[in-house]
């Protein structure tokens, strides 16, 4: 340490007390602490930047959970809707959305009239208020109810995303004065129904459950179709990555002979952990698609993608789960008769299980939120509309994945879809907290210290 | 999907074989299991792996080969002088796919007999304006030999598959048959199944491998079509990406590696000293109790989706830089140095919280693995904790840690999501951090996403690219865990 001795060295002067601190040991000292506050800086940083995370996704999700409802009964005026009366269902359906919509404006003005409110906007504009899915949503609703024809039946429908926006604050009369889908006048006329009852903030779980929608309609849109798709592929991960990675990690760990061709498998695999996984998206494009011609957008392609992505992360947890089990264990099974295999298959293996079920859910976690190569499968840019109606439909069909979808909406114009973007990401860390927990649980629960 | 029912056949199969070949030892034993060679689970899973394996593993075998047969078939149909000018096999190709699918969702929805839509002309019949009613739209009109080479497709595609299905179940109740008669009580069954298992064991292992030599292989023979494209000298040496679709594209790497290794180094810069400065509070000062909250507190930043990280750099960061760098005199600073939300200071920012992590709980690793009496050495001879840190600890671990920077370095060449929203899309060389650049994976993404042909240079772009940032990545790892080794070994 000659170096600190040359710094400004003033050794003690004989008979100056030790008690006394010196200049040099306070410049010391101060260093000293100084190097820890760095240390603690550092740790703060880090800190301060999770909270920042998690309370810009909280703060600008939840309102993905809320949605704002108007209330309304409407008349299904029988002339308009069935002409020749006799209630065929043909007949019915050539009635179009835009059929509906002065039924809807109807419904207004009688509202209006009843609650004595006068807005001075035309039925049209005070239908404006509405999502624009309001008439399909009447369709929809008398084709499966065509005996209701003539009643007046009390519907409760989706606001447009700028009085939604109103309602959460995010739109302001200032933020819409070059705003073509609404008007101050309708912001007024939403506070008088707000004040009626007629328009409320509710939980939405059409969010949770439903499906996309288009992007005139962010009101509309949930995640819940796309949650299916991610739900299939990771069905389709666990299928294959969890028995292929623990085959490959017993014979790695248990039986391989120590060769050239070992190493050779040893060195790709963690390499492959360290490979960016887009280029697994190219992979998958190029050999799933291009190639074999699987459907584009399918999970069945998306979970082959994230199996050879997640592959290496659970064959390493795996083999670490293998090498923690003591070598007695092997010892005692083969003296008392096993072979290699039985002493595998019947003693290591149920002893390696919660190491190897944790690594796995924890591969899974990081499969589920892993968006860049389902970019390249196709997995974005459409609209999925309809969750599957069975299990070779769920594995062909084009779907979305959760973090796909989120992508989707962070592109779209629209920053009502914005809302949408961080709600769905509350839900996906919803998931990723929930599995990460079981995967400590069954750490702390099951591991075992030799 | 017949492919789908084969395979619960086969597993049905298996499962049958299991109980019939149980059965069959314990009766050659008279039902005295002490009888039989090995455990009667063995003769049982002898019979059923016997059905099972190598029928799935020549099905597995046949999906992969059957495309290439047939494309292979089926292009030969196709004459030179029918592919169109600016056209390719390929494309041509890819028609006749469309129609051979129109003509199979036909069928399947009874517009057409499975007689029709094998004779069905061109010249009789406006195939596209039929296909298009069932909601199969084609890009141009059928031509003659499209039509006839789509109905080849259908043919030999469909034969293929009675074809692979008989052999498939052949294979599979051939493999029934011989294994369940050939058990009887004095048969080795263990022996064989631990041999067969083994023997699936290698296989798995080796998937590894062939992953490996799939991602080469995809890339690299279409990178070769690329390079035939484009030349080589442009696209390692030229000095601007600007794809167009009128066949004059430049496509140069250069600009966009610059965007990437700018925005890295950006993370980097952010990551690298509060990671280490982490990692050494944590390893030095922290109490345990301080260390059981705070390391895994910071671990959640690793756990978090890119793609969280980057909404977070498009709709929270990038505005915030905006608001204090851009804006005019609106703006924190009252400068109109930014004009958009998306920059490389955005990109690398965040990057670099997303990186913090990674790089403490390398650094971390390696910083206890620096032996205690080094440590002891250095405090016994009246150095501050911070001195010994300084000039002991550190210097020794360097290596290690030099090894933790790369692997970060790899993760943030390769990094996708955040920097697809938050790096912009321009590809420029600029020494101006908040403007907005772009980096090789974004344009990978955006090559690669929305209609694609991949027939021409922009789009192949992506392969070469790609196996670029493959071999980026992988020399990094490679130099990065030869230090980090190395270094182990000097302490062990």
């Amino acid at each position: 340490m000659t170096d600190i001795s040359q710094n400004g060295s003033t050794p003690r002067k004989h008979g100056e007390t030790l008690l006394k601190l010196t200049a040099r040991t306070k410049r010391r000292n101060a260093a000293e602490r100084r190097f820890q506050a760095y240390g603690i800086g550092a740790i703060a940083i880090g800190l301060l930047m999770l909270v920042i995370l998690v309370f810009n996704i909280v703060g600008n999700g939840m309102g993905a959970f809320t949605q704002t409802f108007v209330t309304l009964d409407v008349t299904l005026d029988a002339k308009k809707l069935d002409k020749k009366g006799n209630r065929d269902l043909d007949d019915i359906k050539k009635v179009s959305t835009f059929g509906y919509a002065p039924l809807i404006q109807k419904a207004f003005e009688a509202k209006v009239g009843a609650l004595g409110l006068d807005s001075g906007l035309k039925a049209k504009d005070m239908a404006g208020l509405l999502s624009k899915g309001a008439p399909a949503q009447l369709r929809d609703y008398v084709l499966a109810h065509p005996e209701t024809i003539g009643e007046t039946v009390t519907f409760r429908f989706l606001a447009n995303s700028r009085v939604d926006g109103y309602m959460k604050g995010r739109v302001t009369r200032d933020s819409i004065e070059n705003d073509k889908n609404i008007t101050a006048a309708q912001l007024d006329f939403t506070d008088q129904l707000v004040q009626a009852g007629v328009i409320e903030k509710t939980f939405n779980p059409a969010f949770i459950f439903g499906s996309d929608a288009s992007d005139q309609r962010p009101e509309a849109a949930g995640i819940g179709v796309s949650m299916v798709g991610s739900l299939f592929m990771m069905f389709v991960v666990l299928a294959l990555a969890l028995p292929i990675g623990v085959a490959a990690s017993i014979y790695l760990e248990e039986f391989a002979p120590k060769t050239w061709w070992t190493d050779v498998i040893e060195v790709n695999i963690s390499n492959l952990a360290a490979v960016p996984s887009i280029v697994f998206g190219i992979l998958g494009l190029a050999v799933f698609i291009n190639y074999m011609h699987l459907p584009m957008s399918a999970p069945l392609v998306g979970g082959l993608v994230l199996t050879l992505m997640t592959l290496p992360t659970i064959i390493i947890s795996t083999r670490a789960a293998l090498k923690a089990v003591p070598p007695s264990i092997r010892d005692a099974a083969l003296g008392v008769g096993a072979s290699k295999m039985q002493s595998v298959f019947h003693h290591v293996l149920p002893l390696a299980a919660p190491g190897i079920l944790t690594g796995t859910i924890i591969g899974l976690a990081q499969a589920l939120g892993e968006t860049a190569p389902l970019l390249l499968i196709g997995m974005v840019g459409f609209i999925a509309s309809n969750a599957p109606d069975s299990v070779a439909s769920g594995l062909l069909a084009p779907n979305s994945a959760m973090p796909a979808q989120i992508y989707e909406w962070a592109k779209r114009a629209d920053p009502a879809f914005y809302e949408r973007a961080w709600g769905g990401i509350i839900i996906l860390l919803v998931f990723l907290v929930t599995m990460n927990t079981l995967a400590v649980i069954l750490r702390r629960r099951f591991e075992r210290r030799w | 999907m017949p492919t789908f029912w084969l395979v619960v056949f086969l597993f049905a199969l298996a499962a049958f074989g299991y109980i019939a070949g149980r059965a069959r030892a314990l009766h050659s034993a008279g039902g005295n299991a002490r009888d039989l060679h090995s455990l009667p689970a063995y003769y049982g899973y002898n019979v059923s792996l016997t059905a099972l394996v190598p029928a799935l593993l020549v099905l597995a075998i046949w999906l992969l080969a059957q495309p290439l047969l047939v494309e292979t078939q089926v292009s030969r149909m196709i004459p030179t002088d029918a592919i169109p000018e600016n056209s390719t096999l390929g494309l041509v190709m890819s028609d006749v796919r469309r129609v051979a699918e129109g003509l199979d969702i036909a069928v399947e929805q009874n517009a057409l007999t499975e007689t029709e839509a094998g004779s069905i002309r061109t010249e009789f019949t406006d195939l596209r304006g039929r296909l298009g009613e069932l909601g199969v739209a084609l890009g141009s009109d059928v031509r003659p030999e499209v039509l006839k080479a789509a109905q080849r497709y259908r043919v030999i595609n469909s034969t293929g598959h009675l074809l692979m299905t008989l052999v498939v179940g052949a294979l599979a109740l051939g493999g029934l048959a011989f294994s369940y008669l050939r058990t009887n009580k004095d048969f080795r069954a263990r022996n064989v199944v631990e041999r067969g298992v083994l023997a699936l064991l290698v296989l798995a292992a080796s998937l590894a491998i062939l992953t490996t030599i799939g991602i080469v292989l995809s890339m690299f023979f279409e990178t070769i079509n690329f390079f035939k494209l484009h030349s080589w000298t442009d696209f390692f040496f030229g000095g601007t990406w600007a794809p167009n679709f009128r066949g004059d594209s430049e496509l140069s790497i250069l600009p966009l590696l610059w965007g990437t290794l700018y925005i890295s180094f950006i993370a980097l810069l952010v990551a690298v000293p509060v990671g280490l400065f982490a990692a050494v509070y944590l390893s030095e000062y922290a109490g345990s109790h301080v260390r059981a909250i705070a390391k895994p507190l910071l671990e959640i930043l690793a756990g978090i989706p890119t793609i969280v990280y980057g909404l977070f750099a498009l709709l929270t960061v990038g505005p915030a830089l905006v608001s204090i760098f851009g804006r005019g005199s609106e703006g924190l600073l009252g400068v109109e140095w930014m004009a958009g939300a998306t920059s490389v200071l955005t990109a690398g920012l965040v990057m670099g919280i997303m990186l913090i992590p990674f790089v403490s709980s390398l650094s971390d690793d390696i910083i206890n693995a620096v032996p205690q009496a080094m440590r002891d050495g250095s405090l016994g001879l009246g150095a501050t904790k911070s001195e010994t840190v300084k000039q002991v600890v550190l210097p020794a671990a360097l290596p290690g840690i030099v090894g933790a920077v790369l692997l970060a370095a790899s993760r943030a060449i390769g990094e996708t999501m955040i920097v697809v929203m938050g790096a912009g899309a321009i590809a420029k060389f600029s020494l101006n951090p908040l403007e907005s650049m772009t980096t090789i994976t974004t344009r990978i993404v955006s090559q690669l996403t929305g209609d694609t042909d991949f027939a021409s240079p922009e789009t192949l772009v992506a392969f070469a690219l790609g196996i670029t940032l493959f071999v980026l990545t992988l020399g990094l790892n490679i130099l990065a865990l030869y230090i980090v080794r190395k270094y182990r070994e000097q302490y062990e």
